[in-house]
């Protein structure tokens, strides 16, 4: 009898011990009434407004079919929806494999603070790209097939399609040791820690692969990508403005950190930010630099000099002059003055000429000797909404972790330990 | 001479059937075993001998073809709804006795595999010229190229099939497509599907002539073998000089397609799409299909021996550092 009794006392404890862990986790320690009401903030209901409006169209997707909610055409099978989630999204977020590398196989030291917060970045990322496509698919409970049912090697896609897959489990797992903190489990952290090396090695060949296999994809389209554009280096241009796509990426990720959630941010990671951001300015004016001559020897080696002075030629050149080299000389000015502002306006400015190159390729330059083609690539309401709904979801999640998990700070009991 | 349209027996069919690679039937088509070899890498043992000889794919020997002559097409529509009938598809919004359609410019879609589009002829204003629109039936198709699933198959008939049980939908396929043919149902909210011109593959099997083929009245269309045909249509522009222009468009475009197309007016006042490489598209991503173990297997070496070097550094740094100490300490 004493001894049930005993029994119950310990259970009823060890849930209280659950029970507050479990607040103290996801509530950040707050009454479930007190997070509650941290909740109601101006943002906060914007994003729930967006998410209400985007409800019904999601619903209309999977219930009425893609026609209802998208521009859906055989003359552009991918719409914006596509362009701006995975072919725009995914160059910021190779984020994850850059600064990995620099730290774990470079040895740069002073990239430690910034690794977790990259490597964050890029997964989430990558599960986002994902998510994009549930939503683009036309059966997306098929998403495995090429997985297991039917294989396609031939295919671009495929090696897409795969590369993405490893890459998003590589990165959770590079990510793992900062779940396994939060979580409190040692022994599986330190088995976690121990792989890292291998992993990143691993994300750098998937990584590099799956950015150049992007661009890779429209090798296949020599009559309908506009010469300008097209070209047997797309891979190689792909995977080289991934390169500073992600070094600005990390960086602005890196100042959204400081300035949003300083509380959250350990004392390295507010001294280093600085720095940080001026070492990888001068490394995303660098990757600039390779990826203008890239662009510059393409047009040359196809000798596409005339097609500049036509109207689609006057577009190509906003965007080389316009969005690269004017960042990249924004870039160049803010290093060597070590001005960081200066530093930030250029990768915002960098991040936003990626977004108009893989626009340009899936949409403006794409079918453009179909007449008024440009009427197609304009989206429906409901199409912008999903984006903007995902937006919101993609902001809300970086949220939550930031604010839970030892992202840019180190718990006083793994010190040292990554 | 030439055994073609209704001409073409039964007879010699069976015959030529029977010679077929059986490569079809096994579902191994030389793509997929392009691509197996590729993922094996070095793995070239038990390839058979002409994987090795003949890289270059020039088409299943002895499959079938079509010649379109435009001159000849008299924009009646009876292929259009020969077509539709064949294929079970829904009615159409206008009949096919309905000339007004002809005022817009239509395209093949998910609610029919071939139009009928009239386009002006400059030399003679008072005879249009019509074109017949449906799948070309690459010989070496993008599309299947182009699918991560393996969904389409290039047939030992010439027919490119698509096998909706394996699709999911990416559309990949209608990007790569240069003629623009696969249309994807997205109307459709649990089965969307491509839809486009099998070649009418079950009829062809059975050594019919195709729904189109069949039901043309005015000699435009003639279905045969691709090599037979192909003749025919040399032999079409050399008796007539005048009256063809000198391209066989098809033999050559995109590595060759099995519908031929014969015009008195130059394709791309017709819509042909004129800028396409003569080889095929597979061929422009091959290169890069070949980096793709390249970077497997240098990377990690490269990366590796990085790591190495700053680890050793590090090392060397740190023990620099105790003998340091040591000095300090003595």
């Amino acid at each position: 009898m004493s001894n049930d009794v005993h029994s119950t006392a310990q259970s009823s404890t060890s849930m209280e011990g659950f029970r507050t862990w479990f607040m103290d986790k996801l509530f950040m320690g707050m009454s479930v009434s007190e997070y509650s009401r941290s909740l109601v903030t101006p943002l906060n209901i914007l994003a729930v407004m967006i998410l209400a409006v985007s409800a019904p169209v999601f619903m209309m997707r999977y219930v009425n079919g893609l026609s209802t909610v998208i521009h859906a055409t055989n003359e552009y099978p991918w719409g914006l929806l596509l362009s701006w989630g995975i072919f725009a999204g995914e160059p910021l977020f190779a984020s994850g494999f850059v600064v990995a590398a620099a730290y774990y196989i470079f040895g740069i030291k002073s990239y430690r603070p910034l690794v977790r917060l990259a490597v964050l970045g890029g997964m989430l990322g990558y599960a986002f790209a994902g998510a994009y496509l549930f939503i683009d698919l036309g059966r997306p409970w098929r998403i495995y097939f090429p997985m297991v049912i039917n294989i396609g090697p031939s295919s671009i896609l495929f090696i897409v399609a795969w590369h993405v897959v490893m890459y998003l489990n590589v990165q959770l797992m590079e990510f793992s040791p900062v779940i396994l903190e939060w979580l409190g489990s040692k022994r599986l952290h330190k088995w976690a820690v121990s792989v890292t090396v291998a992993l990143i090695i691993g994300g750098v060949i998937l990584s590099t692969v799956h950015q150049s296999a992007l661009g890779a994809m429209y090798l296949l389209t020599p009559g309908k990508l506009h010469p300008l554009w097209y070209s047997s280096h797309l891979p190689i241009l792909f995977f080289s403005s991934a390169i500073y796509a992600a070094m600005s990426f990390a960086l602005l990720l890196a100042f959204v950190a400081v300035r949003y959630f300083k509380d959250k941010c350990g004392d390295e990671f507010i001294s280093s930010t600085p720095f940080l951001t001026l070492s990888l300015g001068k490394g995303a004016a660098l990757s600039m630099y390779v990826y203008f001559a890239l662009k510059l020897l393409a047009l040359a080696q196809d000798a596409r000099w005339g097609l500049l002075f036509t109207p689609y030629g006057y577009w190509y050149l906003v965007e080389l002059l316009g969005f690269v080299v004017i960042p990249m000389i924004l870039f160049t000015i803010g290093v060597r003055s070590k001005n960081i502002s200066t530093i930030r306006f250029s990768a915002l400015f960098a991040v936003a000429g990626i977004l108009l190159n893989r626009v340009n390729v899936n949409l403006i330059a794409f079918n453009w000797n179909m007449p008024d083609h440009l009427h197609h690539i304009i989206p429906p309401w409901t199409e912008t909404v999903m984006i903007m709904a995902m937006i919101t979801l993609h902001i809300l999640v970086f949220r939550w972790i930031l604010n839970r998990f030892p992202v840019m700070r180190e718990l006083p009991e793994y010190k040292g330990a990554h | 001479m030439f055994r073609v349209k209704k001409g073409l027996d039964k007879e010699d069919h069976k015959q030529d059937a029977g010679k077929k690679p059986n490569a079809s039937s096994t579902g191994l088509s030389r793509r997929k075993f392009l691509s197996l070899s590729m993922l094996a890498g070095c793995a070239a043992i038990g390839l058979p001998a002409n994987t090795h000889a003949a890289p270059e794919f020039k088409g299943w020997p002895g499959s079938y073809g079509m010649l379109t002559d435009l001159t000849a097409c008299v924009g009646c529509r009876s292929c259009e709804k020969a077509c539709n009938m064949a294929n079970n598809m829904p009615s159409p919004e206008r009949s096919f006795d309905d000339g007004s359609v002809f005022n817009e410019n239509r395209w093949p879609s998910a609610k029919a595999l071939t139009v009928v589009n009239r386009y002006n002829n400059p030399g003679e204003s008072s005879s249009p010229v019509y074109r017949k629109i449906q799948c070309n039936h690459c010989l070496e198709p993008a599309c299947a190229t182009a699918c991560p699933i393996h969904a389409y198959t290039k047939t030992a008939e010439g027919a490119v099939t698509y096998n909706p049980d394996l699709c999911f939908g990416c559309r990949y396929c209608v990007i790569a497509c240069p003629f623009h043919m696969p249309a994807y149902d997205y109307e459709s909210a649990f089965e969307p599907k491509i839809i486009k011109c099998f070649f009418c593959y079950e009829r062809i099997k059975e050594g019919k002539l195709t729904a189109c083929a069949d039901a043309c009245p005015a000699g435009a269309l003639t279905f045969g073998r691709r090599k037979d045909i192909l003749k025919l249509a040399r032999k079409r522009i050399n008796d007539k000089p005048l009256k063809y222009i000198d391209h066989i468009y098809g033999e050559n475009e995109v590595g060759g397609t099995s519908w031929l197309y014969l015009s008195s007016v130059p394709f791309e006042q017709l819509g042909f799409p004129t800028n396409l490489p003569s080889k095929p598209l597979i061929e422009l991503s091959r290169g890069y299909l070949s980096s793709v173990p390249v970077i497997f297997t240098t990377f990690p070496a490269i990366f590796g021996m990085v790591y190495a070097l700053t680890k050793h550094r590090d090392k060397e740094e740190k023990e620099g550092l105790n003998q340091q100490k040591e000095v300090d300490n003595e």
